[in-house]
């Protein structure tokens, strides 16, 4: 099988397991670099651990939690010892599904990555404005802040927080964003506002996006996958998977026979 | 597996995820911060190892059944310290039969009922202060308000009571802070739902704060049974060689004997008095052993 786009996350044979509790099972998935793979699949099913393993965040529960197969990011196995975490975590963001921006200015927020991984070495103010402006203006979210940046960003309105979690991320220039179920603690016109910036996103970063919402799913992805406890079902276009699945759980599925 | 692009490297080799010259030096940095503060931990239990080491040495041959069970003899210097033992259990249980529902109950009015005014600020802040009065202090408010005008004379009572004002604070300060911690998206589903103020604290905010408060009546156990001075014009006798039979007796106390057989009574044997801190030392522990069980129980049965 040999791809036409080069792919961002190669995920083969991946199990996983909570204590005893094995919550995936033998999971193959290949990211697409550029596009915007969907993940949906009935509550549970597996979506956020699948997510988690790929920037590794689930490792804070230790011991707890245990990995088997491969996970391949950009190339490079990530389930490797040597893997720098903070490398890792650079290159393939997350965004959760409550906003949760840092308690600290709006402006601090989007600079604190860039500042903890120095991209460059010395302090320039006049180029840390240029990088908030940038960041901001990607998100959408600059001409609603831009007269006070050093306002708390916990008082932001909570579609703005999602823009600003993105806006931050921005700056250390990641490959890979992660999103799960970015959208569901918006209201309709936070949700159609994510969703364009999510489009406008497309192309310079790899989205996975986990969502419940079909029509957003359809709405805004180009490639869909489809987990049932804990297993990969189908993965194809978008359009194929919604229009002509090729297996029957995939179908009721996405007619709400379940889920 | 197959690659579309061949792009640099041998497959499997990190150099995307490689650690950079600021990662390492990130990583030297966390190891210091965290030996240094292991380092610190390390500087806090090394005393108390050497305490309970010293303690078991010296007075670990002292213990017997007998010890434990006898009365002193020979003018407390030789013998046992059984009323000691048991003066120390009378003040601990009546103490806290005092300050912790006084505490709960004042704590509780405190998070949950009282307004955020500026009369409740200043009465957390004068609990606070409480917490900070010398024990000497205690002493002699105890024996004016218990032992004086409350007529209990010297007795258990008098001696319990004040050392549950001293414990007081430890309690109240210790359950306001758990009652905190109970995210208020419980109490307002419980509000919501019409439930009181009492049903809500009731079935939802005490259950998930009880081991706070535990902590807290461990912290005032501790003090309780190691205190001297609060008891000593209170209700601790110099020597009493009699079991107490009730809340108006006096008693020997744990603290109290040491103290006494420490400097008051010539040709004690080192034996004796080490003897006599290590069994002290061992009912706190049990009794903190207790309530640290039984509040691991509860935090394990707590789901969020
Ligand atoms: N820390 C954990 N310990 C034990 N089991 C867990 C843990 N986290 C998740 N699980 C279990 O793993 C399974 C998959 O959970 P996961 O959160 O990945 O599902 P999901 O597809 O994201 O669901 P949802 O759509 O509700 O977010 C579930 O059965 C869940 O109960
Ligand atoms: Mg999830």
């Amino acid at each position: 099988m040999v791809k036409a786009t080069p792919l961002a996350i190669d995920i083969h044979n991946l199990s996983l397991w909570y204590g005893d509790f094995q919550a995936l099972f033998e999971v193959d998935l290949q990211v697409k670099q550029g596009l915007i793979t969907a993940l949906i699949g009935p509550s549970g099913c597996g979506k956020s651990t699948l997510l988690r393993a790929v920037n590794r965040i689930n490792e804070r529960l230790g011991d707890y939690v245990r990995t088997t197969g491969e996970i391949h990011v950009l190339d490079q196995d990530i389930l490797r010892n040597d893997i720098e975490l903070a490398q890792l975590r650079r290159h393939v963001g997350m965004v959760f599904q409550r906003p949760n921006p840092l308690p600290l200015s709006v402006r601090d927020n989007v600079l604190f990555a860039h500042r903890i991984h120095r991209a460059d070495e010395k302090f320039n103010r006049r180029k840390e404005d240029e990088i908030v402006e940038h960041a901001l203006r990607r998100v959408l979210l600059w001409d609603e802040v831009k007269d006070h940046l050093g306002r708390e960003a916990t008082g932001l309105s909570l579609e703005e927080q999602q823009k600003l979690c993105i806006a931050r991320l921005l700056p250390i220039k990641p490959t890979v964003i992660l999103m799960d179920e970015p959208t569901s603690a918006l209201d309709p016109k936070g949700t159609a506002a994510l969703e364009e910036l999510i489009w406008e996103l497309h192309g310079d970063y790899t989205i996975l996006i986990v969502t419940h919402n079909m029509a957003q799913a359809k709405r805004a992805s180009e490639e869909t996958a489809f987990m049932l406890l804990g297993r990969m079902v189908e993965h194809g276009l978008t359009e194929q998977v919604f229009l002509a699945p090729r297996e029957k759980e995939t179908a009721d599925y996405i007619e709400g026979r379940y889920g | 597996m197959t690659y579309s692009d061949g792009g640099g490297g041998t497959p499997g080799q990190s150099l995307m995820f490689a650690a950079t010259k600021l990662n390492t030096r990130n990583h030297r940095l966390q190891w210091l911060v965290r030996a240094l503060f292991g380092l610190m931990t390390l500087i806090l239990i090394v005393p108390v190892g050497i305490i309970l080491g010293v303690l078991v040495v010296r007075g670990g041959p002292a213990i017997s059944l007998e010890f434990l069970f006898s009365f002193p003899r020979d003018a407390m210097t030789a013998g046992g310290i059984f009323p000691a033992l048991v003066g120390t259990m009378w003040l601990v249980a009546v103490s806290l039969m005092a300050s912790v529902p006084v505490g709960v109950a004042a704590a509780i009015y405190l998070s949950e009922y009282a307004a955020d005014n500026w009369l409740t600020r200043v009465i957390n802040l004068a609990i606070i202060n409480l917490a900070g009065v010398p024990s000497i202090v205690h002493a002699l408010f105890g024996f004016g308000a218990f032992v004086i005008f409350a007529g209990f004379g010297t007795s258990i009572l008098a001696a319990s009571l004040t050392l549950a004002v001293m414990t007081l604070p430890v309690v109240i300060v210790a359950t306001r802070e758990s009652l905190q911690t109970v995210p208020m998206a419980f109490r307002e589903a419980c509000w919501n739902m019409g439930a009181t103020r009492w049903q809500t604290i009731r079935i939802v905010v005490l259950p998930n704060a009880i081991s706070g408060i535990l902590t807290g009546v461990i912290l005032a156990v501790s003090r309780t049974a190691g205190e001297t001075a609060p008891i000593m014009f209170t209700g601790a006798a110099f020597f009493f060689p009699f079991l107490p039979h009730s809340v108006f007796d006096q008693t020997m106390a744990m603290a109290m004997h040491l103290f006494v057989i420490s400097t008051a009574v010539p040709g004690a044997s080192d034996e004796l008095k080490y003897g006599t801190a290590l069994t002290l030392i061992t009912l706190v522990l049990l009794m903190n052993a207790v309530s640290i069980g039984f509040r691991s129980y509860l935090r394990g049965k707590k789901k969020w």
